[in-house]
C-alpha cells in the first residue's frame, strides 16, 4: 500500500475504532491509491451526495454501513433527496420508489448527518472558512466551496462523502493541496460589454463556456467587475461543473485566491489563453436551448437551490403579475432559506401569485413537474444541461426577468438585446 | 498504465467523442446513453469496454456506476486518459459491497488511441489485449 497511514488510520483499518470505520477506511484508501495520494489529512465538515436515490445499490450501501454501527465524526449535512418532506403532496413519482427514497434519507439521518436536504450547503449559517479542509460532494457545491469560499475539498463523488465524515479523514491529494489550486487557462473577458456583465444571466452562460474549454481544469477570468456577488459565481460555477468537470475556478478581483492574476497561478504561465468574444457568449448561450417556441409549458428556478436574495428579486420581479394559467413555475430552495424568505415577507405573496416553492430536493431530479409537451423555461445553466436527459422535456435559457416575464403571459419573452453587442 | 480499479473485461469497445457525466447521461437501469447533447447518445454502455479521454459533471455519476454494475447494465470495463475519482469510486464500492470488481485503467495516450469502437479487446492483470 502506497499511501502512508496514521496511527488512527491504521486503527481504523484494523477494526478497533468498530466495524463501520473499517469499512470506510478501506474505501478511502482504496481512493487514496486511485488518486496516487500519499497521506491521509484531517476533515472538518462534509457534505454528502449519497442520499439521493438512484436505485438499490445506493440503499445497499448505506445500510452496508449502518449496520455495522456507522456514525458521522465530524459536522455533516445532506444533499438534495428524491422526496419534498415538506411539501410530499409534490411527489408524482413511483410509489414504491418514494418508499425506497425515504428509507434512504432516514438512514442517513440515523447514521447523525443533519437533515439539511439542500445542494447550496453554503447558503447555511455555518460554513466552511478560508483554508478550512473539508469533503464535500456535489458538483455545484464543491466547486463554490473551492473557488468562493477558499475552502479545500477535492472533486468527491457518493460513497466517499459519508465514509470521510465517519472516519474525519480524507486523501491528502487533488485540491486539498497548494499546487493543484493553481489555474491553469486564462479565460479574458475584457472585451465584453460592461452592461452584459452587469447582467445576472451572463455568469451561467460564462460558466457553461468555461466548462466546455476548461475540462477538468482550473478555469481563471479576467476582465469581470470586482466584487462578483456569490449568487453569479453560484450560477457560474454550477454551470462550469455542468458542461466540464470545473472543481475550482478564480475570477480574478472576485475570489479569494485571485487578488492578482499572478496569484491565480501561482507565478506561472496560462497552458492556454482565450479571448471571450461576445460571438462565443451568444454561441454558449445558445447552446443551453434545445427549442425555440412561442409558448411555455412551465418553469422551473433554483438549480443550484435559490438563496434568500434570489427570491427577494422575484418577489420584486413579480409585483403584483400572477402565473399564467397554462404555466407551472416552480422555485427550487433549500428548507432553512425558506423559511428565512418566509420570514422576510416573500414567500406569500408568490405562492399567491402562483410560484411552487420545492424544497429538499429539485425539479430536474425527481418525477415533480406536472407533465408538459410545451417547452420548460430556465435561468439555471445546469438545470438547462440535465433536464432534457432526465425528464425528456424541451428547455428554453434565459433570464430570470425572463423568465417571469414568459410565466406570465404563457407567451416566451426573451429579451435578446442584452446580447447583441456584447 | 494504471489500474484504479483491479478486474477483469472481455468485451467490445465503444470510444467516446466526449466525456460523459453518467447521471443525467446513462440509464443505469438499461445502459442507454440518455445525453441527448452527447455525440453517442443513444447508443449502450451496457457490456461494453467503454473508453473517454476523462470524467465530466455530476458527483453523482457514482452511485449511477455501481447501480449499473449492480443491475448489471453497466460497462464491462472504462478505459482512460486521465483518473477519475468519480468513476473510480462506483467501482469500487460496487467491488466492496457486492464483490462485483469492473476494471477501470488509466493509460498513456498512445495506448489509448490503438483502440477503436468496434474492437473486441480483454482486459486481464496484464493489460489490454485484441481478443
Amino acid at each position: 500500500m502506497s499511501v502512508n497511514l496514521s496511527e488512527f488510520d491504521q486503527s481504523c483499518l484494523d477494526g478497533k475504532e468498530g466495524s463501520a470505520a473499517a469499512s470506510a477506511m478501506r474505501v478511502i484508501v482504496r481512493l487514496a491509491e486511485t488518486m496516487g495520494a500519499t497521506e491521509l489529512l484531517d476533515v472538518t465538515s462534509a457534505h454528502i451526495d449519497s442520499c439521493l436515490y438512484h436505485g438499490p445499490a445506493v440503499l445497499d450501501f448505506a445500510k452496508w454501513l449502518e449496520d455495522q454501527g456507522a456514525k458521522v465524526k465530524i459536522p455533516t449535512t445532506l444533499n438534495v433527496s428524491s422526496l419534498d418532506l415538506i411539501h410530499p403532496d409534490l411527489y408524482r413519482g413511483d410509489k414504491d420508489w418514494g418508499t425506497q427514497a425515504r428509507l434512504l434519507m432516514d438512514c442517513y439521518e440515523r447514521m447523525g448527518c443533519k437533515p439539511t436536504w439542500t445542494c447550496a450547503p453554503y447558503q447555511l449559517e455555518e460554513r466552511p472558512k478560508f483554508g478550512e479542509q473539508v469533503a464535500w460532494a456535489e458538483s455545484n457545491a464543491i466547486v463554490f466551496a473551492n473557488s468562493v469560499l477558499g475552502a479545500r475539498t477535492h472533486r468527491y463523488g457518493d460513497f466517499i462523502d459519508i465514509c470521510a465524515a465517519i472516519c474525519g479523514r480524507a486523501p491528502a491529494a487533488g485540491l486539498h493541496l497548494d499546487q493543484n489550486r493553481r489555474g491553469d487557462i486564462l479565460f479574458r473577458v475584457d472585451g465584453l460589454n460592461d452592461s452584459l456583465m452587469d447582467r445576472d444571466v451572463f455568469y451561467p452562460v460564462l460558466g457553461h463556456l468555461l466548462g466546455k474549454h476548461a475540462g477538468n481544469g482550473i478555469p481563471v477570468i479576467q476582465g469581470l467587475p470586482e466584487g462578483v456577488s456569490e449568487d453569479r459565481l453560484k450560477a457560474l460555477g454550477a454551470a462550469a461543473a455542468s458542461s466540464g468537470s470545473v472543481g475550482m475556478f478564480h475570477a480574478v478581483g472576485s475570489t479569494p485566491e485571485a487578488s492578482t492574476t499572478e496569484e491565480a497561478f501561482l507565478g506561472l504561465d496560462p497552458t492556454d489563453v482565450i479571448d471571450v468574444t461576445p460571438e462565443k457568449i451568444v454561441s454558449a448561450r445558445n447552446e443551453l436551448s434545445t427549442v425555440s417556441t412561442s409558448r411555455i409549458g412551465a418553469v422551473s428556478l433554483g438549480t443550484p437551490h435559490y438563496s434568500v436574495q434570489e427570491i427577494k428579486k422575484l418577489f420584486e420581479l413579480f409585483g403584483s403579475q400572477s402565473v399564467d394559467s397554462g404555466v407551472n413555475f416552480y422555485v427550487s430552495t433549500g428548507r432553512d432559506v425558506l423559511t428565512e424568505a418566509s420570514l422576510r415577507g416573500f414567500v406569500k405573496p408568490l405562492e399567491d401569485a402562483g410560484v411552487i416553492f420545492v424544497t429538499d430536493t429539485c425539479t430536474y431530479i425527481t418525477p415533480i413537474m406536472e407533465s408538459v409537451t410545451l417547452p420548460v423555461m430556465t435561468d439555471s445553466a445546469k438545470w438547462a444541461y440535465y433536464a432534457p436527459g432526465n425528464l425528456g422535456v424541451q428547455v428554453i435559457f434565459g433570464a430570470v426577468e425572463d423568465c417571469v416575464a414568459s410565466g406570465v403571459s404563457g407567451d416566451l419573452c426573451i429579451d435578446n438585446d442584452i446580447w447583441l453587442d456584447g | 498504465m494504471i489500474f484504479l480499479v483491479n478486474g477483469k473485461a472481455n468485451g467490445e469497445v465503444l470510444k467516446l467523442d466526449d466525456p460523459l457525466s453518467f447521471w443525467g447521461g446513462v440509464d443505469p437501469q438499461t445502459g442507454e446513453i440518455t445525453d441527448l447533447r452527447h455525440p453517442q447518445g443513444g447508443m449502450s454502455v451496457k457490456g461494453k469496454v467503454l473508453m473517454m479521454p476523462f470524467g465530466r459533471g455530476s458527483s453523482s455519476g457514482s452511485s449511477v456506476i455501481a447501480e449499473g454494475i449492480r443491475s448489471g447494465s453497466g460497462p464491462a470495463g472504462i478505459i482512460m486518459m486521465e483518473a477519475d475519482e468519480i468513476i473510480a469510486l462506483g467501482a469500487i464500492v460496487a467491488d466492496e459491497i457486492y464483490g462485483k470488481a469492473m476494471p477501470i485503467i488509466v493509460v498513456e495516450k498512445t495506448e489509448y488511441e490503438k483502440y477503436s469502437t468496434g474492437d473486441q479487446i480483454v482486459i486481464s492483470e496484464d493489460g489490454i489485449t485484441f481478443s
